[in-house]
């Protein structure tokens, strides 16, 4: 019988591509040579779209961030010299380093006390010039909060966003990529976790020719859970990269990695690269990853790549699960047979797919707008 | 009366030895409210009458015709057929992934009937349709045909005809890969659709298992391309007797 659609596989393993932990760190770019494309880090990434980000000196993005003071919550720009910043996560490449380099002054945001509505942070840039740009949230024990990184306009950025999840506590972090043409983001993500503490982190990448995200999540207290969602659209000479990483260093921790993502046009092109360390100490761990891609024209290329490094036996579950379909000419036959036109049958097939994720982030502006921002994209090739 | 029309019908395939003629002059007339079992072993040109009616791109007609009321079917592209009244049942419902089922009937019934159906009297429908053909309501959650059974697969298909209320529906082997207790459920659905809209059906089959439950009023034997056969219900179970051999020997 014919099949069609994706298909997948699941297994646990150890797929020894590379060893996740041992990747250095420095806050310093000097400790990171030129980037080419022999370094495994780089090797899907056009060098010519880095715009800048991995040059020595980057201006600074302060006036293009913005956001309303709520009860609770706590807004200041520090010196990154302060203690605090670095605390979460040290860049591990050349882009992340020469964004902790130059951004002198960190936004701290601390939220102080449970927020029942979502805290919108919004970057909004205007200009090609090569910046920086580094975030601090703190979740203080027991709080409970969504915060939404909303970027959009022109922006060629290189971001840090580091996030202390305290004991106990619950953050909903909410990142949108919505960058007009033109625009360059590559953007590290550091999460530390408490004991018991909840982190649900989403990306929303659809707009800008070049968008990278290094999103880690460190489990540094027991029992904590975390559930890193992606969601991603490439137009034609639209590069999108997501390279998720959970550090199961804590036992009886939890983790689900799901990343969907949709291409359409020639020359779009996507990455994922999951990768999950489960060491010595994280017995209990319970760990899940997985990454759709629908390719909805001929051109168009998804590279997914799950590893899962496993140093202990003690665990609960590992697995993941990896799948690249096409939309194809059967399923098309498949829906007109039933009188629904060709573009409702594409709308039907690439809304259902992708909105489930913007859905788990239960933020109704994020899903209404990024819903109406598909709906354009997938009128275009 | 609406009628299914199908004159001298010549249908060509493309396949890695070059282009085969697969249908050599099928006739074939269906009025409203009339069953035809299609008949005849593998390769006949049974699939390939079911999806040039259809329109799948895969076939390419190269004589002949196919009208419906008097219009030009194969003037239609896929998706006017199915909304000027047209239904084919698969014999491999393809998944449709990230499309809910119930996603999926509320927009095939939207796109057919030119309008959004009514919530209250639509979530009805969908009701109890999926309580006639014993589908537990779950079901509409799952998305289209994505790990469903052979026998799931074929019961959604008959709920899309029951809900979607074509005038003439195309049924493709509907019966392979049943069991006796499936076979049984999806030819209720059927009989009870066609009786409700005075339904046309041409049923598919190389069996004649199916034709217990569903009562043809016509049969046709498929051989080579063609009708080599016609007759009533008596053919069906002389073809139960004889099988397919002798049409072969005649060839």
């Amino acid at each position: 019988m014919d099949q069609h659609g994706l298909t997948e596989h699941t297994h646990s393993s150890f797929v020894p591509l590379q060893i996740r932990s041992e990747r250095p760190k420095s806050k310093s770019i000097t400790d990171f040579p030129a980037i080419d494309n022999r370094q495994d880090l780089w090797k899907y990434v056009n060098l010519d779209k880095l715009a800048g980000l991995d040059s020595d000196v980057l201006s600074e993005y302060t006036n293009q961030v913005s956001f309303q003071q709520v009860s609770g919550v706590g807004f200041a720009w520090i010196e990154s010299t302060d203690p605090r910043v670095g605390s979460v996560g040290i860049p591990e490449d050349r882009v992340a380093a020469a964004t902790y380099t130059n951004a002198s002054r960190t936004l701290l945001i601390e939220i102080n006390s449970d927020q029942t509505e979502p805290v919108f942070l919004n970057i909004s840039g205007d200009s090609k010039e090569a910046s920086a740009l580094h975030i601090l949230v703190i979740a203080k024990k027991h709080t409970h909060a969504t915060l939404v990184l909303q970027h959009q306009g022109l922006g060629v950025l290189g971001e840090i966003v580091e996030l202390d999840v305290q004991d106990e506590a619950t953050l909903n972090l909410v990142s949108v990529q919505n960058w007009d043409a033109g625009s360059t983001h590559i953007s590290a993500h550091f999460a530390k976790l408490g004991r018991n503490a909840n982190l649900k982190h989403t990306t929303a990448s659809f707009g800008g020719d070049f968008v990278r995200i290094t999103p880690v999540t460190t489990f540094a207290g027991a029992g904590a859970e975390v559930e890193m969602n992606g969601v991603y659209f490439a137009n034609s000479g639209q590069y999108i990269e997501n390279r998720p990483f959970v550090d199961h260093a804590s036992p009886n921790c939890k983790s689900r990695v799901t990343y969907k993502g949709a291409l359409s046009g020639a020359k779009a092109h996507t990455v994922w690269i999951g990768d999950v360390l489960i060491r010595v100490a994280a017995e209990g761990t319970d760990t899940y990853e997985l990454n759709r891609n629908l390719l909805l024209t001929d051109g168009a290329r998804a590279d997914s790549v799950p590893n899962l490094e496993i140093e202990t036996g003690e665990i609960q579950g590992a697995g993941h699960a990896s799948a690249s379909g096409r939309f194809d000419d059967e399923q098309l036959f498949y829906l007109e047979a039933r009188g629904i036109p060709e573009s409702e049958a594409r709308r039907l097939v690439v809304l259902g797919f992708l909105v489930e994720i913007l859905q788990r982030t239960g933020v109704d502006s994020v899903i209404e707008q990024m819903t109406a921002v598909l709906e354009k994209k997938l009128e275009e090739r | 009366m609406p009628e299914l029309k199908i004159s001298d019908l010549f249908v060509t395939v493309e396949t890695e030895q070059g282009t085969k003629e697969i249908l050599k002059g099928v006739n074939l007339t269906v009025k409203s409210g009339e069953i035809h079992a299609i008949m005849g072993p593998n390769g006949s040109g049974k699939s390939t009458l079911a999806y040039s009616i259809a329109g799948h791109p895969k076939y390419t007609v190269t004589g002949g015709s196919i009208t419906l009321d008097g219009e030009d079917v194969l003037e239609m592209s896929v998706d006017e057929r199915a909304r000027a009244g047209l239904f084919l049942a698969m014999q491999y419902p393809v998944e449709i992934p990230g499309v809910s089922v119930s996603n999926f009937l509320r927009t095939a019934k939207t796109a057919i009937d030119g309008e959004a159906p009514a919530l209250r009297t639509w979530i009805k429908d969908v009701k109890s349709a999926m309580e006639g053909l014993r589908m537990d309501p779950a079901f509409a959650e799952r998305n289209v045909n994505e790990g469903f059974s052979g026998g799931e697969k074929k019961r959604h298909e008959i709920l899309q005809m029951e809900l979607l209320k074509p005038k003439f529906a195309v049924l493709d082997e509907t019966d392979s890969g049943l069991d006796v207790d499936a076979l049984k459920i999806v030819s209720e659905g059927v009989n009870r659709v066609h009786a409700a809209n005075n339904m046309g059906v041409i049923l598919i089959t190389h069996y004649t298992r199916i034709l217990n439950y569903i009562k043809p009023d016509y049969v046709h034997v498929f051989v080579d391309g063609k009708v080599a056969e016609e007759g009533g219900p008596e053919l069906a179970a002389r073809l139960e007797a004889e099988g397919y051999d002798r049409y072969a020997k005649a060839n």
